[in-house]
């Protein structure tokens, strides 16, 4: 639809292309939706200004915003990490150099967290990936009920975080847990969830996958029922059971759509913080006592704002800045591999 | 077979709008976890409005206080800004203290942070010395809040007495004596007294309990009967010559290592439970915490704990009240912050919270909830706080003291107690802890 300002523009241009004017110039400039050119003219000077800068007006705002919340603090951070700065003494800036960083790399404590980062982050994404394929596979269907059973996926992801890790916690807990409690029942040894590194590992992977495989799954869904029926037909008229259309169909339509959920899970997960922080209960942000499930997140939360020096936390958050960065450029390549091969 | 119709497409837009919602929702729930809600103290209509930034359950709220002095001074209205984990709320002062904006009109302090605030803050909060009588507070508790030079930058609100909260039942089935005034000469003076009841009761524990919560706590327990912790008197880190930490350590460390704790952390979840389980039969209780476990213990603890006096007097928690330099209304907070400090209003919070007071004044006056008293047996808990209280010693803190606390009894005394390192191995991994806390 044409805006009413459009509309307006139109009629103010055909009044002034009235006598004398190229018609042909008139005609081409209407097929494009843009008036006839009055020379000179206030009116279509505006108008083509109006068009020309209202694109920029309307995403100024994303813009503005992503340079004060984005940039800046980005940019900040940069400055902030070649200082020694402490939470108590934010004034007092001494100039460090790389000092941080070279800090950052010869301390076990940063590789470990990047390690259990890159561990917990395979764990959680590939199950959760794959099962959520799965269970969008059979939402597919024609069920009874199937709004219902979509809304049900979904529940886990609205819970807020705080509230589903509070309740992984008493199940994993070590003395009285409900999953110690089932493993006695199949003669399994109790295992300190918390405290064994696969253990915590494994339980905050759980809660991970708890809550984003619904989410993941609708996504997939989403895209499954955009595959025409068409190809399934023909499938099935060449023969192709379930199991075949579901190989041969459904996985390579959806590649694109597992290609961004793969992104989006990776850069997730790079970010793992406050499942792990609530998980470790009250001081949280260690990861364990021997840092077994602390995440870079986590690494740079304790750094900066439990310990309080914030000059390494911002080499932290530069450094998984840059983590990221590499990330998003192998899933690129990998993208355009695919593609090509296609 | 496929449901890709029209309808069950644009159910499809509706969830994923949906999703969308609720996870900005979430967000921005999430943000507020912390139960903090700001607010910019602004006076309209000739109202002042006093805000006050808290963590945790201060108990002022709870005890009446705020509407009591609303009532007295109508032209003040009073808002609590709650936060209510401490390590959220710390941070988030300092950063506001410093930008001199976004403070509130009074700041808690706590115990574990008050160093810090006295020895980088001090220039940010006002000088509450001149205004109040400082001989109404005990000495240390005044000797913690104020500067070098003799600024003091906060007033003491509760101070935090130990004894030891017992099992009464639990005891008994283990045969072990149940008087309170006969248990604490059984351990008096010694933590390794206290560790040696333990081994007592561990040969006749009654199925399931631990004899007690876990090992961090007798550290800190223990900690807190000692002046020298983690600082000398002249800002230096000692941590790993002081002879209070070893003592401290050493005590920890034999219940670590000999079955009798139920291996569990302070404040988590699985801890609550135990409370109201029965999990163990002793946890070294400050006078803040007997809410805590009356709370979390319910009914079926009633009547079953008693409270008797700690191996040594010592002091686990407390806070102060500041008022910050940046607050727009000066002279109502310091005000207020006198008010809520004096004797007669700390009595009223321990009536209420069991919070202990910090100024000697108020201890002949105390009462406890009479729902408290018949919890603990009809303990004597202000005759045994106050004892306490009384000879506690000055204890030295410093700038990194919480997080230097947390390498020790988080990373060294866990990884003894619940994944069987040695006591060696153990503090080899706090001490590299501390250096990257110290930065060195």
């Amino acid at each position: 639809m044409t805006s009413s300002k459009q509309a307006l523009a139109h009629s103010a241009s055909s009044a002034d292309a009235a006598p004398g004017s190229q018609p042909g110039a008139a005609r081409r400039a209407h097929g494009r939706g843009t008036p006839p050119p009055g020379p000179g003219s206030w009116r279509s000077r505006l108008y083509r200004w109006d068009m020309k800068a209202s694109p920029y007006a309307f995403i100024a705002p994303f813009f503005i915003f992503f340079g004060a919340f984005g940039l800046v603090p980005l940019l900040y951070t940069a400055w902030y990490s070649l200082h020694n700065v402490q939470l108590s003494n934010l004034d007092q800036q001494t100039w460090v150099g790389l000092d941080n960083y070279e800090n950052l790399l010869s301390s076990d404590f940063f590789w470990g967290a990047l390690q259990n980062t890159f561990t917990i982050g395979v764990i959680s994404t590939v199950p959760q990936l794959v099962m959520a394929i799965g269970i969008a596979h059979l939402l597919n269907y024609k069920l009874r009920g199937s709004t219902m059973w979509r809304v049900v996926m979904l529940t886990p992801y609205a819970t807020s975080v705080a509230a589903a890790t509070l309740v992984f916690v008493l199940l994993y807990s070590w003395d009285g847990g409900m999953i110690n409690w089932l493993l006695h029942f199949v003669g399994v040894d109790p295992v300190n969830w918390r405290e064994s590194t696969w253990g915590s590992q494994f339980a905050v992977s759980s809660i991970v996958i708890w809550r984003w495989t619904g989410y993941n799954a609708l996504i997939y869904l989403a895209a499954m029922q955009a595959i025409p029926a068409d190809l399934y037909e023909s499938a099935s008229l060449d023969g192709a059971n379930r199991w075949q259309q579901f190989r041969h169909v459904t996985i390579p339509m959806l590649r694109p759509t597992i290609l961004f959920t793969v992104v989006v899970s990776t850069i997730g997960a790079t970010q793992l913080f406050g499942e792990p922080l609530l998980f470790g209960g009250v001081s949280g942000s260690k990861g364990g006592s021997e840092h077994q499930y602390q995440t870079l997140g986590l690494y740079m939360y304790d750094q900066g704002w439990i310990i309080g020096n914030l000059g390494k936390a911002s080499a932290i958050a530069w450094t998984m800045f840059l983590i990221l960065l590499i990330v998003a450029a192998v899933n690129l390549l990998i993208t355009r591999r695919l593609r090509k091969s296609r | 077979m496929r449901t890709s119709t029209r309808g069950s497409r644009r159910l499809m837009a509706l969830a994923a709008v949906a999703a969308l919602t609720t996870g900005l929702l979430a967000g921005c729930a999430e943000d507020s976890d912390d139960g903090s809600s700001d607010s910019d103290g602004g006076s309209g209509g000739g109202k002042t409005t006093l805000t006050i930034g808290t963590f945790g359950v201060f108990g002022y709220k709870q005890a009446g206080l705020y509407d009591e002095y609303m009532k007295q001074n109508p032209d003040v209205t009073i808002k609590e800004n709650v936060t209510t984990r401490t390590d959220v709320y710390w941070p988030k002062t300092l950063t506001r203290l410093q930008a001199g904006s976004g403070t509130d009109d009074i700041q808690a302090i706590e115990v574990g942070n008050i160093a810090e605030a006295v020895q980088t803050q001090g220039d940010k909060f006002v000088d509450l010395g001149k205004d109040v009588d400082k001989s109404q507070w005990l000495d240390w508790k005044t000797a913690q809040g104020t500067t070098k030079d003799g600024k003091t930058i906060a007033l003491g609100t509760d101070i935090g007495p130990m004894a030891i909260c017992y099992r009464k039942d639990l005891f008994k089935e283990a045969g072990l004596e149940t008087d309170r005034a006969k248990l604490a000469e059984q351990w008096k003076g010694d933590w390794s007294k206290y560790v040696g009841v333990g081994k007592d009761y561990m040969k006749k524990a009654p199925k399931g309990t631990k004899f007690v919560d876990s090992a961090s706590s007798v550290y800190n327990a223990a900690l807190g009967g000692e002046s020298e912790r983690y600082y000398d008197k002249d800002g230096n880190v000692v941590w790993d010559k002081s002879a209070g930490v070893k003592k401290a350590w050493d005590a920890s460390m034999e219940v670590a290592t000999s079955d009798m704790s139920a291996k569990l952390k302070q404040f988590d979840k699985p801890w609550d439970q135990a409370f109201a389980n029965g999990g163990f039969a002793t946890v070294a209780c400050p006078a803040w915490m007997l809410g805590y476990i009356q709370e979390k213990s319910g009914d079926s603890g009633k009547g079953k704990w008693d409270v008797a006096a700690a191996p040594t007097a010592a002091n686990w928690g407390g806070s102060f009240i500041g008022v910050p330099t940046a607050g727009k209304h000066q002279k109502e907070a310091i005000a207020l912050a006198k008010w809520l400090t004096a004797p007669e209003q700390q009595a009223k919070v321990f009536a209420k919270q069991a919070s202990f007071p910090s100024t000697p004044s108020a201890y002949a006056s105390l009462k406890p909830q009479a729902a408290t008293t018949t919890f603990f047996s009809d303990a004597p808990i202000t005759q045994i706080f106050s004892d306490s209280a009384k000879t506690i010693p000055t204890q030295i803190f410093g700038v990194k003291d919480q997080p230097i606390n947390t390498a020790i009894s988080d990373i060294g005394i866990l990884q003894v107690e619940q994944k069987g390192k040695t006591p060696d191995q153990g503090w080899d991994a706090a001490s590299k802890e501390i250096k990257d806390v110290l930065g060195q």
